[in-house]
């Protein structure tokens, strides 16, 4: 890093890059505790809670990001925040879990819906083309 | 020869049916830009993931995370399958399905029983034809899947894997290789292969917060989210890329039928009119 008053910050999540740029302070809510971190921190790694991440921009302002919680990574030159898109906690991880088995179990357990509404939909196309059919075998005939 | 009244009725109909596939062509091209710019963002995020783990492990060569380590018996595996919700997209579903059905095929000739994870109302809509166990099950993502409506679905899966109900689990999507060819790819989620990452200079390590085997775990975990995120958001921009090319050749397709069908119907019209000015001229000259 060409600057040592200033420290690399990344702030990422999995749908999108947050925030990439030198700062001279970032602070972030650590599981233990809101952390702030200058530049040549020691190696640092830490889960994160639901809160906001500063980072202080060596030109200007404060900027500010919410993060659903996450991980901090901390190295002398570099700071990367791994930011969770959505609220994590084991209870909610755990009722999606639940969700998703469920649905699976009603999707297997109800083989009536789509499938059968494709076929019933196929079923009547056929019989409407019998009809036309007929109607003009009767036509014909008449 | 048919009356004109029926051609010109068909004709009709054929631009409606040419009007909406132009239109789903539309649609999709510009569906697939944005999905390509999604699967973009997608990416530094997982880089730094990586990163991160392959220091981590560097740095503990002692924990061994249930997630890294390596079963030696196989008895049960797991595949996730991303798959479209909605049709018209051409072979893409069928293409990934097929190799869905290799890999089971595969690892069932090794003994292995095989327990699904489905990403998708196609993928569902299949293999419940085929009474393959599903553990777990998400669909109706929409055009911008979100890591929340997939972390469920993987969670299964991964809590399978740690208590012992499945020693692998692969991740089977359409991959994106350009506009005009989506592949079908099988990835191996679990266990996590090993990351190799540059050398570092010098033995350290991190301070924790919390200890470093529930940071390591995670990780991990939502490492094996974000790539199951990057597969779905791949999977929407071969839909879209997929359903693109399909509606192209729909609509084209149209457009051939509407002139062979405008060529029948002048023919007509003219022996219409033939046969119209003969009969005149004939009943003129009984006259």
């Amino acid at each position: 890093m060409a600057d040592p008053h200033t420290i690399h910050v990344d702030i990422v999540s999995a749908e999108g890059e947050i925030f990439s740029g030198p700062a001279t302070m970032v602070f972030a809510p650590a599981s233990q505790g809101e952390i702030g971190v200058a530049p040549r921190h020691a190696p640092l790694l830490s889960m994160l809670k639901p809160g906001e991440v500063r980072v202080q921009t060596p030109e200007g302002p404060e900027q500010l990001f919410f993060v659903g919680g996450g991980a901090i990574e901390v190295q002398p030159t570099h700071v990367t925040v791994l930011a969770d898109t959505a609220m994590r906690a084991k209870d909610i991880d755990e009722a999606a879990a639940l969700a998703a088995k469920q649905r699976a179990e009603e999707a297997l357990k109800d083989r009536t819906d789509h499938i059968s509404q494709a076929e019933a939909l196929a079923e009547l196309a056929r019989a409407a083309a019998q009809l036309k059919v007929l109607e003009r075998l009767r036509k014909l005939r008449a | 020869m048919p009356g004109t009244k029926e051609i010109r009725a068909k004709i009709a109909s054929v631009k409606n049916t040419q009007k909406i596939t132009r239109a789903m062509q539309m649609v999709a091209t510009s569906k697939m830009r944005r999905a390509q710019e999604r699967m973009r963002a997608a990416r530094p995020y997982a880089e730094k993931m990586r990163t991160v783990i392959g220091h981590l492990t560097e740095a503990n060569p002692d924990y061994r995370s249930p997630y890294l380590q390596v079963r030696d018996t196989v008895r049960n595996i797991g595949i996730i399958v991303v798959s479209t919700d909605r049709g018209l997209a051409g072979a893409l579903n069928a293409n990934v399905f097929k190799q869905t059905l290799m890999l089971m095929r595969e690892w069932q000739g090794k003994g292995a029983a095989v327990k699904l994870c489905l990403v998708g109302a196609k993928g569902l809509a299949f293999f419940r034809r085929l009474d393959a166990q599903v553990l777990a099950s998400t669909s109706h993502l929409g055009d911008r899947p979100h890591v929340k409506d997939l972390i469920g679905a993987v969670k299964v899966m991964l809590d399978a894997y740690r208590d012992g109900e499945i020693d692998r689990l692969f991740l089977v999507n359409a991959e994106f290789v350009n506009t005009m060819t989506q592949r079908p790819s099988v990835a191996q989620l679990l266990p996590v292969q090993p990351i190799d990452t540059e050398i570092l200079a010098e033995h350290w390590d991190y301070l924790y917060e919390p200890e470093a085997a529930q940071i390591l775990d995670g990780l991990l975990m939502r490492y094996i989210e974000s790539q199951v995120y990057r597969a779905a958001v791949e999977n929407v921009a071969s839909e879209m890329a997929a359903r693109m090319v399909a509606m192209k050749a729909a609509t084209d397709n149209a457009g051939k039928l509407i002139n062979e069908m405008q060529l029948i119907y002048n023919k007509a019209r003219q022996a219409a009119i033939t046969k119209e000015l003969a009969e005149i001229v004939g009943g003129a000259a009984a006259v």
